[in-house]
């Protein structure tokens, strides 16, 4: 439709994205929304490191400082480094198997309001009588005996997310193993799409434990239940238990999509294929299973005993086979290439000692009597931040430079992002480096403060200088995007020159079809062997012109997400004798199953973009493409 | 659309072939199905024999887990071409599942 490149009104604007299930903009709106949390999250961490800027402070009190804290992890974890993977696994990996859509646009969009609403719900508990304060990981003994409704924020708050992530897993497992375009086999998928995959198996099989923990949280706390409960017969463990089985899987999770953007950067910006991509996706596929071997590792201080505690300290240094032939896989690929060092590129390489360091000092936490040492300590602390914010973070920052001309079409400024990256670097290395003398020097994780003797004043005044330096890296990028949105410069399809998969082969941003005819992938870097073979298309085709079967959009899944965040309002405030809290669960629960109802009665075949309709839309892109050409030349160099 | 119509010609080997195939699947079926009703015969003669405890329940188990493989593969198509990826997913599944099992029963509740 010829019609969808015409400008629209805010009004319609708004109308088209709280509607779309379009994988594109399904991809904005968790970049938007998970770019939001990840700045909510960045201000509790600054909250953190003030109050931790010296000794003695009275910046936060007690209490709240472990609600910032508590929240801190959960947003950071929850609602911004997953949301925002998710947008470039929606933005990129149906491109890159050759798709028109994931398998499921619906359930898409379903899984992003969902998401949306559990951590709207779960931030409101700022403003209704307090936030969560056990941690991000809600230890039972804590939380049940914590007061007001923090950790029913938390737990019902979760729940709802969580269904949305495990909606988005399954949709990409169906989309990858179902859609991939021809010629397109397991083993000439692009990095990326693997680590999806990888990813979403990990989704699949992790939540549902998580799901079972909150339900039974849900139920000690609002209903009388007695599961964590020891006085009642209950077992406290059990919790703890459930949160790792699903919280390890679930840092590889984070970490894997991470390795797969890196993957693409090495290859891209060495101008070289991956080196031992074999290798790499099988070191993907076996960190995937390890990650479910080793939960206990963050229990061996609760006394398992020391058969338990040895069988999981071996399986959790074997990990560090896998991640080390990625490693020196991507050193490979890097070695002999023609490099450009452009801002996803810095990322990358930056990547490889900050994360590094973070995975030796993981392999010291495996040893499990090291760990009795280390256990509660800023050591800790230091650690999980090498390899979130050494990893993930800058995985999200280098693929938000790397996809943005993809995504908006428009080319975030190379200058700034080097701002933004020295900035980002250097703090971050000032903020946790320290903090690994902190704890050997016995400072526990998790105080809200310290005294004067103790000796930690310039180490905790270093990290939180580091910190504002992080601060205003993000600033930058901030500043970055607006600029680049105001500017509004368009880019063609491969503004990198360097694209080697078919996402660099359409246009930037895609028509909403993606590809007018499905490509046909002869090989591992599709595009790349196009470009070699002197094809100016880009691509060969599978199939002739012709019409091409698109979903409607639909408001329902915003419907049915609101109704379950009106339901957990019910839900929770039903415990307080309220009255009309139950009409207001049952009534929530009632617009959730109504409008699956309607969902489910009413057939909505979608429509077909006719051949002409294409034939129109294409001549306006290689129009554009011209003026593109003729103009200023887009992209880089 | 235009993409999606098939239009099924068969030849007189291809339609042979086909035949024999319905052939061994149908012969395979009614193995599993005598099979699996012997394996029950098992059970129940284990129970009514009286053995200690500690012997029927892991032997049942054994047989149950048995007569689920025999039923996915014979009854539910999963030896059939492109089930792969299912099976593969199926058994990563049950795996994780187990070792968690395996690790609750032996170091939470032991």
């Amino acid at each position: 439709m010829s019609s969808n490149s015409q400008k629209k009104g805010f009004g319609a604007t708004i109308w088209d994205y709280l509607t779309t299930v379009d994988h594109k903009k399904i991809a904005i709106l968790y970049l938007i929304s998970g770019g939001f949390f990840f700045l909510v999250g960045g201000v509790e961490a600054m909250m953190i490191r003030i109050q931790l800027m010296k000794a003695g402070n009275d910046f936060l009190s007690a209490g709240t400082y472990n609600e910032v804290l508590t929240m801190h992890g959960t947003t950071m974890i929850f609602l911004a480094a997953m949301p925002i993977l998710l947008a470039f696994m929606n933005a990129v990996s149906p491109l890159q198997i050759g798709a028109r859509d994931v398998a499921f646009p619906f359930l898409n969009s379903l899984g992003f309001w969902l998401f949306f609403f559990g951590g709207i719900f779960l931030n409101l508990s700022w403003f209704l009588g307090g936030a969560p304060d056990a941690g991000w990981t809600n230890y039972a003994s804590l939380a049940l005996a914590s007061e007001g409704h923090g950790i029913d924020f938390y737990s019902l708050g979760l729940t709802i997310s969580g269904f949305g992530t495990l909606i988005a897993g399954i949709n990409f497992l169906v989309t990858i193993i179902n859609m991939r375009a021809p010629g397109m086999t397991y083993m000439r998928m692009p990095l990326f799409t693997w680590t999806t995959f990888v990813a979403s198996a990990l989704i699949l099989l992790a939540f549902p434990p998580l799901t079972v923990g909150i339900f039974f949280m849900v139920f000690d706390r609002l209903f009388g239940a007695n599961f964590f409960d020891v006085t009642m017969g209950g077992n406290t463990i059990i919790w703890e238990h459930f949160f790792w089985i699903f919280g390890h899987p679930e840092v590889y999770i984070l970490i894997l999509p991470a390795f797969g953007i890196f993957s693409e950067i090495f290859a891209i910006f060495s101008r070289k294929r991956l080196f031992g991509y074999t290798a790499l996706v099988f070191a993907t596929i076996l960190i995937g299973f390890y990650g479910f071997m080793v939960w206990a590792h963050h229990m061996f201080t609760v006394g398992l005993g020391p058969t338990a505690n040895a069988v999981f300290a071996l399986a959790t240094m074997i990990i560090a086979v896998p991640t080390g032939i990625k490693i020196f896989n991507w050193l490979l690929t890097i070695w002999g290439g023609n490099i450009s060092f452009t801002v996803p590129m810095i990322y990358a390489v930056a990547f490889i000692p900050s994360f590094v360091a973070g995975g030796v000092t993981g392999v010291m936490q495996a040893i499990a009597p090291l760990d009795y040492q280390l256990h509660d300590s800023y050591f800790i602390v230091a650690h999980f931040h090498y390899v979130i914010v050494g990893g993930v973070v800058l995985a999200i920052l280098a693929g938000t430079h790397l996809y943005w001309p993809k995504m908006f079409g428009t080319m975030l400024s190379e200058k700034l992002g080097k701002w933004t990256f020295w900035f980002f670097f250097i703090g971050f290395h000032l903020t946790f480096f320290i903090q690994h003398f902190l704890g050997l020097m016995g400072m526990p994780r998790r105080v809200y403060t310290f005294g004067a003797d103790q000796g930690w004043d310039l180490f905790n005044a270093i990290s939180s200088a580091g910190a504002l330096l992080m601060a205003i890296g993000i600033l930058i990028l901030l500043v970055n995007v607006v600029m680049t949105v105001m500017k509004g410069e368009r880019v063609g399809n491969d503004p990198w020159g360097d694209g080697r998969t078919l996402e660099w082969a359409i246009p930037s941003p895609p028509p909403f079809y993606n590809f007018a005819q499905t490509p046909l992938v002869r090989g591992l870097d599709p595009y790349w062997i196009e470009k070699m073979e002197g094809n100016k298309e880009g691509m060969v085709y599978a199939e002739p012109l012709g019409d091409i079967h698109m979903p409607n959009g639909s408001f329902i899944p915003f419907v049915i997400s609101l109704g379950m965040f009106i339901a957990a309002f019910g839900a929770m405030y039903h415990t307080d004798g309220h009255a009309w809290a139950l009409p207001v669960l049952i009534g929530g629960l009632a617009i959730t199953f109504g409008s699956m109802l309607v969902r489910s009665l009413k057939d909505d075949l979608g429509f077909h973009v006719t051949k002409e309709e294409l034939i129109a839309d294409n001549e306006r892109i290689q129009r554009e493409a011209r003026a593109l050409e003729g103009g200023k030349k887009g992209g880089l160099k | 659309m235009a993409h999606d119509t098939h239009d099924i010609h068969r030849s007189r080997t291809e339609f042979e072939f086909i035949k024999k195939k319905r052939a061994t699947e149908m012969r395979g079926q009614l193995t599993s199905f005598a099979m699996m009703i012997f394996l029950t015969l098992i059970a129940f003669t284990l129970v009514a024999a009286d053995f200690s405890n500690y012997l029927i329940v892991p032997i049942i188990l054994l047989l149950a887990a048995i007569q689920v493989v025999l039923q996915l593969y014979n009854f539910m198509h999963m030896s059939n071409k492109g089930h792969g990826m299912m099976a593969f997913f199926m058994f990563s599944g049950i795996f994780v599942a187990f070792t968690i099992v395996l690790t609750m029963v032996t170091i939470v509740w032991w």
